[in-house]
């Protein structure tokens, strides 16, 4: 059976325009071999989940720097529940302080990448999580 | 700058190429521009043979301005002090304002919530997570009115950052000035409404860029008209630049956003001299001094000669390229936030030796939070320190006549104008936002610079370099007030409750019809903002004619 590559959505919910760190993220995970699709700015919960389910992704990757990540993040995640989905990763970049990432992780957030990360980082940790590869 | 006579500059040659020789000049490790072009070890008067004086130098205050754009810069005056501010309700926004005056800022510089800057109102649901977040929440006239209380209009100037929705915070601003007696030809200050660099970068965009344009030329056609103190417009290098663009690519960019704006006016049928003694620019320092100062000395020779040549303008002022320039944004670091404050520093004496006319610093916890009462006033204390403290206002362009400084300016203007013909051959910025390429030269160039701070070859103490750990957290950081956002929604439905609905929807109504046509906006904008109008409703009715921007995907 041909190794299916694992698909990650990379996704700027809310306003916020800055989309650089995002943009790199969505190159570096490509150069790392999975399939990435970017969703462009200014994102609602609702539709950065009905882009997951439609892209059939593993990961989402949302991107926040205007500091409303954390209303934003739950409610991609309780977008996900509603959807039974709540099993893709979910991943969080951005200007985060240390001291929300608890909270976030709680909230079913599977790690936090905040400003200052390497590019190795979210990709181990998705390589990690879901192996070189998915089944398909 | 001294123009030795021919033999002394053989005699120099002969010198140097011994010197080369003899010490091993061709072993000294290689150093480049930010953009790739060599630097040399060492400049001397025969590389700046070739330059005419009066030609490409001249003196401050003439043309082509490379020295400066006054006869005595900083004697005279020194650059203004604009520190960014604005957070949660205009009342929160108001009093951080007058503690800012209070410190010794000179005049105001306003900061709003993306809602605001996006067209939503505060009671939106769509951007409940938003309001008030990275400026302060507009939403109606009375916010304006809160936001000025005790602020005398007249004599006091804001700067503010605000593109799609720029036409209707002008008009509050026009507004808000009338019920303190103020007239509209007394007021100062700028909005950026620099629609172009939102599409590249910063995300701001509502309308296509058609429309857009056209309200960006209203402002600067009403401004001719009845606004003789305010600046219509901001060119926005910046951010292109904090989105991952080199700094030549980042200006050359915002220099062509400009000539399409110029090209509008005259469009409209407004004679250059009328309007391009307003035009403004922004800009920013990173880590790189003196390719700032040459880079900013390229660029006032440049822009003399697009609008002298180009454009046609006779008048002096028509030619001067006036910028405003901030150090923050990508090159701070949320690792270590202290050594921010040493990056403000050499960042405000990068823009001093450049000539800047508005400076912001980026106060060191703003990587991540709103500044608090005292990074702020840190921040404003840098530039207060470097502009009354130190010497480097004592005379005009000192760098200039630096064989390496002046070589460096050459540098810089091919590098400059290269660009700024790039985007020419694609049919102006215009085109080249729709075709996505100024979008891609910022998706590579954020990519690569990624790469290169990583692999060691940018630095950043603290973070990529002698890092020790400290991190924003163990900072007092300012905390948003979750009140904040119940107070402006129920400000917002209590004026939707008291005002004369009939008046209005009329208001409303006379707006839309006039977006279909071609009017100047402006004066229906200001119309509806005095009826109470809020930000959002504003822009849905004129989303009805323009649409909205569908954004090409470049990763």
């Amino acid at each position: 059976m041909p190794e299916k590559k694992i698909r990650v959505l990379v996704a700027k919910p809310g306003l916020d325009g800055h989309d650089r760190g995002a943009k790199v993220i969505a190159r570096a995970l490509r150069d790392a071999g999975m399939e990435v699709i970017y969703t462009g700015l200014r994102q609602t919960p609702e539709q950065i989940v009905a882009a997951a389910l439609q892209e059939d992704v593993d990961v989402i990757g949302l991107s926040v720097l205007s500091g409303a990540h954390m209303g934003l993040t739950e409610k991609v995640i309780a977008k996900l529940k509603e959807n039974n989905a709540a099993e893709k990763l979910v991943l969080l970049g951005g200007t985060i302080l240390t001291r929300d990432i608890p909270k976030l992780k709680a909230m079913g957030v599977a790690e936090v990448f905040p400003t200052g990360s390497r590019l190795e980082e979210p990709i181990k940790f998705i390589k990690e999580k879901l192996g070189g590869t998915v089944a398909a | 700058m001294t123009r030795p006579v021919a033999s002394e500059l053989d005699a120099v040659a002969e010198a140097k190429a011994r010197w080369t020789t003899e010490r091993r000049v061709d072993d000294i490790p290689r150093a480049t521009t930010e953009s790739g072009a060599e630097i040399k070890a060492v400049y001397t008067p025969d590389e700046v043979a070739d330059i005419d004086y009066l030609e490409q130098i001249g003196f401050p205050g003439e043309y082509p301005f490379t020295r400066g754009i006054f006869p005595g810069m900083y004697r005279k005056k020194v650059w203004t002090m604009r520190q960014y501010a604005g957070y949660g309700t205009a009342e929160e926004t108001n009093e951080r304002w007058k503690f800012l005056l209070n410190s010794g800022q000179p005049a105001l510089s306003c900061a709003f919530d993306l809602p605001t800057q996006m067209g939503y109102d505060s009671d939106d649901p769509v951007i409940v997570d938003e309001v008030g977040r990275a400026g302060v929440a507009i939403d109606t006239l009375r916010d304006f009115e809160i936001l000025y209380q005790d602020l005398p209009m007249n004599w006091l100037g804001t700067s503010f950052t605000i593109n799609s929705t720029a036409p209707i915070i002008l008009a509050m601003y026009i507004a808000t000035a009338g019920k303190q007696g103020v007239r509209p030809d007394e007021l100062m200050g700028t909005v950026q409404n620099d629609i172009l660099k939102e599409y590249v970068a910063r995300g701001t965009w509502l309308y296509p860029p058609g429309p857009s344009v056209r309200l960006t030329t209203d402002i600067i056609e009403y401004c001719t008209r009845s606004m003789p103190r305010f600046y219509p417009i901001s060119i926005a290098s910046c951010h292109i630049r904090d989105a991952g663009a080199n700094m030549s690519d980042a200006i050359g960019f915002s220099l062509s956003n400009a000539i399409t704006y110029v090209q509008s006016a005259l469009d409209r049928g407004l004679d250059v001299d009328e309007f391009a003694p307003r035009l403004t620019f922004i800009d920013g320092a990173g880590p790189y001094i003196f390719e700032e100062v040459a880079k900013f000395r390229a660029v006032r020779r440049i822009w003399a000669r697009i609008m002298k040549e180009r454009f046609g303008a006779r008048k002096r002022e028509s030619m001067c390229f006036r910028f405003a320039a901030g150090v923050g944004g990508s090159y701070f670091r949320a690792e270590d936030p202290d050594l921010n404050l040493v990056r403000g520093a050499y960042g405000a004496l990068a823009l001093a030796l450049a000539g800047v006319q508005s400076m912001l610093v980026a106060a060191k916890d703003e990587a991540f939070a709103i500044p608090t009462e005292e990074t702020a006033r840190l921040a404003l204390a840098t530039q207060q320190v470097l502009a009354e403290e130190t010497d480097v206002t004592k005379t005009v362009d000192p760098l200039g006549g630096s064989y390496y400084v002046e070589a460096l300016t050459n540098v810089k203007e091919h590098e400059v104008l290269a660009v700024i013909d790039k985007i020419e051959s694609l049919g102006g910025s215009v085109r080249a936002i729709e075709a996505g390429y100024m979008q891609k030269v910022v998706a590579d160039g954020a990519f690569t610079r990624q790469k290169m701070e990583e692999s060691g070859e940018l630095t950043f103490i603290g973070a990529n370099k002698y890092a020790v750990k400290k991190t924003c957290d163990e900072m007092q950081l300012h905390e948003s007030n979750p009140e904040s956002v119940t107070r402006q929604v129920a400000r917002l439905k209590e004026v939707k409750n008291t005002r004369n609905h009939s008046v209005v929807s009329a208001s409303l109504k006379k707006l839309h019809d006039a977006a279909r046509g071609s009017d100047n906006l402006m004066p229906f904008i200001i119309d509806a903002v005095k009826a109470y109008a809020t930000v959002g409703e504003i822009s849905s009715t004129l989303r009805e004619i323009f649409g909205e921007f569908k954004e090409p995907i470049v990763v």
